[in-house]
């Protein structure tokens, strides 16, 4: 009924609310010291990069993820959105002709379209947003095969600039710095932020607060489409290429960084600091058992298993806050 | 009474956190005899009841039945013992048949299969029992609520149920339907069936009760025979006069400009051709049954829902059609009947519930004034006499009468002058109620107009300055605070009901 709880209770309560809020913190921090001892190779500059760049596209699509189940709904076609994203812009400065710039533009502009589109599915056409996005999961994958006929097509410099280095540093992760500031100052400062909370919490409460439900639902999706082509091109820069099959069931990842982090799949609850540490859990665990010599195929019920302790955490957590 | 109770709650007390929500109360239920179970919402009667079907355990006291000390740590041990608990929500599953409904969970078998012939036989025993004469074959979902509770009293009695706890079991039936479950009551109680009835209707209390235990703020108040009068419950529930509770301070509005205008406002299979007008400075009722258009209408003025013909002006100026933001623009401010539904974003801030409404209109390029939005929601908080532990706690902990007083913070945020009130008391205690209408007074002697939904006549008839009633949709009458009682209302909303239920 109440939150309150008597003085005496309190330390160990807040013990556990810390645990349960920033238990992917505590999660990451222990593999990593784990990591450390059990092999001299995690702790060295080149696999910190190693796992910065790998960490890029998978945080660069669970941030567009978390606007979308921050607001109560899912998006299943992020991976499919961009490969589609990254092959038109192939496709326009091989096929088109289009300057480089212009085509790494337009592969942002698809990728914001079908976003778009899945958010005018869900909105006005009432599709759930699982339904309209597993269907663009599906159009957006075949497009990629129409337009590439199946076959990786080269992307301009401008593309592959993102998959190079500025100086020292590797142009993902500067580009995942610059993406988690934009997505958590859009989330947590800005009017349309601060709605998708509330839309996510109670849609209908939301509606009648004068929150103009349909239109932030559509820029979330939108959002979530253009961050999607974000990858996709960053994916394509590291390549020099766009890939037909590219970021094939990397929805999953994302989703998975984003339940990690601490958001509910019921909307209303999410942060962009914490989707950053749930896309570094899911990369370190991979970079960790590649070090240790696990196979892949090992690596994927590992995966599965900490997926599954996070949503644990993520129903703890609701118990602690109704109790 | 000298005869030894079947149940007795001794001395009971429950507390959640730091809210105690029963302290020392006992209520006893005899074999063969109806007991009452008499307080305003949130006096503590549903705890009480909880406890005693083993939902909740009581902190204090103890439960006696039969004469010796139990616990009931869950329904299941409650049902063991024979007490059975007849739900507001009936627990029924609406596509299984009635045989399977009654029989649920201890299904006849033969050889691992359903045997049907004997589930058949086995629920039509337990129709009979209270002389309910259907087809056991027909699904629940089928059958209108009176029949369903009958089938759940039926099932209650087939585990042998000897303690029955009916939940305001008449608050969804019509008269007629009423009248047939209280002859399935009398028929119990001869066959020494002993019941914990709940209802809001004092009518009902002389007619089927024996005695009356009455609760305020968690507290037993006293046990009185069923056949005491009327008012002499309302005093004992309320613990004051009925003139407190209502504080209406009407001033004279009749020379007053217009600020809500509703013209031949019709939406199809809803309501049909309302028009009527509220001055500033007015609270207009609205009086009806459950289901005679009163919400709908509410959502349509108020841009929630479209309409389908009809014009709806705030000071002359006429709104478009189901726009929520031109409405709140024209300074409506809509309280939903379902706080927690449509009301509140339970799992947010207190902050920012009260918040969401001038959301935009407040922000700079886009950007949260959340240095404003605080400032402002401290100030209403406080005025409003919000009670929590800090503006950025959950919404969702605070009691129902704060939660409310939220809804309608957000809209003094806004600067509404025309505020549209569904059941604006639902579920809030009795002293957050006596605020709100304080609230209601302060804000029409600030200029501004008040329409209000109710099902509380007496919310309705001590707080509106004039009262609507609608009927199938249409308004059947109006009348001004002067001539308004409770028969006149009523005669207004429900004639022709009856008939109608009957051929149907």
């Amino acid at each position: 009924m109440s939150t309150t709880t008597l003085p005496a209770k309190r330390r160990g309560l807040d013990y556990k609310k810390f645990l349960a809020n920033n238990g992917a913190l505590v999660g990451l921090v222990v593999l990593c010291i784990a990591l450390f001892i059990a092999t001299p190779d995690f702790l060295t500059a080149r696999n910190l990069l190693n796992i910065g760049i790998q960490v890029s596209t998978v945080a660069v699509l669970a941030f567009g993820m978390t606007f979308v189940i921050v607001a109560g709904g899912i998006d299943l076609s992020v991976g499919a959105v961009a490969a589609l994203s990254a092959m038109s812009s192939g496709w326009m400065f091989a096929n088109a002709g289009f300057p480089g710039w212009l085509a790494l533009v337009g592969g942002l502009f698809v990728g914001a379209l079908a976003g778009t589109i899945n958010g005018l599915a869900n909105a006005y056409g009432k599709l759930p947003s699982f339904i309209a996005t597993l269907a663009m999961l599906s159009v957006a994958r075949g497009l990629t095969l129409v337009i590439s006929d199946g076959r990786p097509i080269k992307t301009p410099a401008e593309v592959s600039f993102l998959g190079g280095n500025l100086g020292p540093v590797p142009m993902p992760i500067i580009i995942l710095v610059l993406a988690a500031l934009a997505a958590s100052f859009l989330l947590n400062r800005t009017v349309i932020g601060r709605s998708m909370y509330a839309v996510g919490g109670n849609a209908e409460a939301a509606r009648l607060s004068g929150l103009p439900v349909k239109r932030i639902l559509v820029t979330v999706f939108a959002l979530a489409g253009l961050f999607a082509a974000l990858a996709g091109l960053l994916l394509a820069g590291r390549l020099d290429s766009a890939q037909p099959q590219a970021a094939a069931g990397y929805e999953l990842d994302a989703i998975a960084a984003v339940v990690i982090g601490g958001a509910s799949l019921a909307g209303g609850l999410g942060k962009i600091s914490g989707t950053f540490v749930g896309a570094l859990v899911l990369v370190v665990i991979r970079n960790g058992l590649n070090l240790l010599n696990v196979t892949s195929f090992w690596q994927q019920v590992v995966i599965g298993l900490v997926i599954a302790l996070a949503v644990g955490v993520d129903v703890l957590r609701r118990k602690t806050r109704s109790s | 009474m000298s005869q030894q109770p079947l149940v007795t709650l001794q001395n009971v007390g429950k507390t959640f956190g730091p809210v105690t929500v029963i302290k020392d109360v006992t209520v006893s239920v005899y074999a063969g005899k109806v007991q009452v179970l008499l307080g305003e919402n949130g006096a503590g009667k549903s705890t009480l009841i909880k406890m005693m079907a083993g939902v909740y355990q009581p902190d204090a006291g103890h439960i006696v039945v039969d004469g010796k000390t139990v616990t009931l740590p869950t329904t299941r041990a409650a049902e063991e013992l024979g007490i059975a608990t007849i739900h507001q929500e009936l627990n029924l599953v609406p596509t299984l048949s009635i045989a399977e409904n009654v029989m649920l969970g201890r299904m006849p078998t033969k050889h691992g299969m359903v045997d049907r012939s004997a589930l058949r036989n086995r629920a039509r025993a337990a129709l009979a029992l209270i002389g309910l004469d259907v087809d056991v074959d027909t699904l629940v979902g089928d059958l209108g609520i009176a029949r369903q509770q009958l089938v759940e009293i039926a099932k209650a009695l087939s585990i042998n149920a000897r303690i029955l706890i009916l939940d305001e079991p008449t608050a969804a039936l019509t008269r007629h339907e009423t009248q047939s479950l209280f002859a399935v009551m009398a028929d119990l109680r001869r066959r020494g069936v002993g019941m914990l009835f709940i209802s809001h209707h004092l009518d009902e209390i002389a007619e089927v009760g024996d005695t009356v235990t009455v609760l305020r703020d968690g507290e037993f108040i006293a046990e009185v025979p069923a056949s005491t009068p009327e008012d002499d419950l309302v005093k004992l529930m309320v613990g004051r006069s009925i003139e407190d509770q209502f504080p209406r301070v009407a001033g004279n509005t009749s020379q007053a400009t217009e600020i809500l205008t509703v013209e031949n406002l019709t939406s199809t299979g809803s309501f049909n051709d309302i028009s009527f007008t509220v001055r500033a400075g007015e609270v207009l009722g609205i009086a009806g049954l459950v289901g005679a258009g009163r919400t709908e209408l509410i959502r349509a003025i108020a841009g929630a829902d479209r309409y389908t013909s009809g014009t709806v002006a705030v000071r002359g100026q006429k709104l478009p059609n189901g726009s929520i933001q031109a409405a709140i623009a024209a300074g409506i401010g809509h309280v939903p009947e379902d706080r927690k539904g449509q009301g509140l974003v339970l799992d947010a801030s207190v902050n920012d519930n009260l918040g969401y409404a001038t959301l935009a209109s407040t922000a700079k390029v886009g950007l949260v004034d959340f240095a404003g939005q605080r400032s402002r929601a401290a100030e209403v908080a406080k005025k409003l006499r919000i009670r929590m532990h800090t503006i950025d706690q959950p919404i969702g902990a605070l009691s129902g009468g704060n939660q409310q007083k939220a809804v309608f913070g957000r809209w003094i945020i806004a600067a509404s002058t025309v505020l549209l009130l569904d059941e604006p008391t639902r579920g809030v205690d009795v002293g957050a109620k006596v605020e709100i209408y304080e609230l209601m007074n302060a804000i029409t002697a600030a200029g501004g107009a008040i329409l209000m939904v109710s099902s509380e006549l007496p919310e309705i008839l001590g707080m509106s300055d004039r009262i609507l009633v609608m009927r199938d949709g249409r308004l059947a009458g109006e009348l001004t605070s002067a001539e308004a009682t409770q028969d006149a209302v009523m005669t207004l909303a429900a004639r022709d009901v009856d008939e109608k239920h009957e051929k149907r």
